[in-house]
């Protein structure tokens, strides 16, 4: 997937910011403590609640990231989802780039010695 | 008169908070890092600031997507700060200096730079962090001026144009007539992509190469398009739009006094920089 031209990245730009609007603004809500636990409570219900699409539904149960990118989400949002299942960035980049957590941040001590 | 004392660029992480939270100053993976700030800690002794002017990017705490600002100007009498969804301890609030925000906002109308101003606003990790670096114990002699800028959703302001902003903002802080020490924060950075398949992606001779720049030629990078710094950076470097204002704002005779670059911190290059400013007209005199 390419944007912009940019190998590996999604610029979140005005069409990404439409195409994820109701996703992000869920993601947004999760500011709110309360909110996180309606969500783990009733994740279906606060999904329909927020009106998100159906690729941004499947992407949000599949806990899938590039996925919830494609749904157009935006990563800054998407770490509040990804705190409620108790996932970090480096978690995250794991997923994404298909390593182990572990090799993920060999990666990253290997960038520091170049 | 107002002086402006010097400027400061330093990464934002939010584990950096976490580690704070944690006391994990001198545990082998984040000393390399916390130690940087024992130098910060001299030269804030030495440089004594008594307002703090902080460009920061908000990632989802004050601002959503409904109403995203290119340029947002604080102007509140206090800054709190918020639960912002994973788990990093809510600091207490932050003094804000409504009469140098409105001194500034005038002069960026007058400048032509149409921001938001905004009398509340919620300050999150890029603010909250660097105030816990640079004075961990809480005391803080500050009172701040934050300035958000949009690194969120494209399109965002050009470098160029940041670069302007902070210039802007120098020259503003430079004819308010009360006497401030005022230290200039850009916050961010450095390179860093937090999202899809190129996850991780670092890039430690651009890194390089924009801290030698912002010392004395910032406007060389004014050549770099956005989507640019994000193919040289990553998505989240473009954060370095932060670095770019603050080095603006110094309108003065600038050197470096500090650097410490340390990779990785979690997904990041985390970096600090120290910029003495020194009035040109003392140097000319001299």
């Amino acid at each position: 997937m390419t944007s912009h031209g940019i190998p590996g990245t999604t610029i979140f730009d005005g069409v990404e910011a439409q195409k994820g609007y109701a996703l992000n603004k869920m993601c947004f809500s999760f500011n709110s403590a309360e909110n996180r636990a309606a969500f783990l409570k009733d994740e279906d219900a606060y999904c329909a609640k927020y009106g998100l699409t159906r690729p941004q539904r499947e992407a949000v149960a599949s806990r899938n990231v590039l996925q919830l990118i494609a749904a157009g989400g935006n990563v800054y949002y998407l770490a509040k989802l990804a705190g409620i299942l108790g996932l970090g960035v480096q978690d995250l980049g794991a997923q994404q780039t298909g390593m182990t957590v572990d090799a993920f941040k060999a990666k990253l001590l290997e960038a520091g010695k170049a | 008169m107002a002086e402006i004392v010097g400027g400061l660029g330093t990464s934002h992480i939010p584990g950096i908070g976490n580690a704070i939270a944690k006391g994990l100053q001198q545990d082998p993976y984040w000393k390399p890092f916390f130690d940087g700030f024992i130098e910060a800690h001299k030269w804030l002794a030495r440089i004594k600031p008594d307002i703090a002017v902080i460009f920061y990017n908000d990632h989802g705490l004050n601002f959503f997507l409904d109403k995203l600002p290119t340029f947002a100007v604080g102007a509140a009498p206090e800054y709190s700060n918020a639960d912002e969804g994973w788990g990093l301890p809510v600091q207490r609030p932050y003094k804000g200096n409504p009469d140098l925000s409105w001194h500034i906002i005038e002069g960026l109308v007058h400048d032509e730079f149409d921001v938001t101003t905004c009398q509340e606003m919620l300050v999150d990790h890029a603010v909250v962090v660097p105030m816990q670096l640079l004075w961990p114990k809480g005391d803080a002699p500050v009172t701040i001026v934050p300035i958000a800028i949009n690194t969120v959703q494209h399109p965002l302001p050009s470098v160029a144009r940041c670069l302007k902003l902070g210039q802007a903002v120098g020259r503003a802080i430079g004819n308010y007539k009360k006497g401030a020490r005022v230290l200039v924060l850009g916050t961010g950075g450095l390179s860093h992509q937090l999202d899809g398949q190129r996850a991780g992606f670092i890039n430690k001779d651009f890194d390089m190469l924009c801290m030698d720049k912002l010392v004395n030629d910032p406007q060389a990078l004014t050549s770099y398009s956005n989507d640019d710094v994000v193919r040289l950076a990553g998505t989240q470097g473009v954060e370095v739009l932060n670095w770019l204002a603050m080095r603006g704002a110094l309108t003065g005779q600038v050197s470096k006094a500090f650097v410490n670059y340390h990779i990785p911190i979690s997904n990041t290059a985390a970096a600090l920089m120290l910029l003495d400013n020194q009035p040109k007209t003392a140097r000319q005199a001299a």
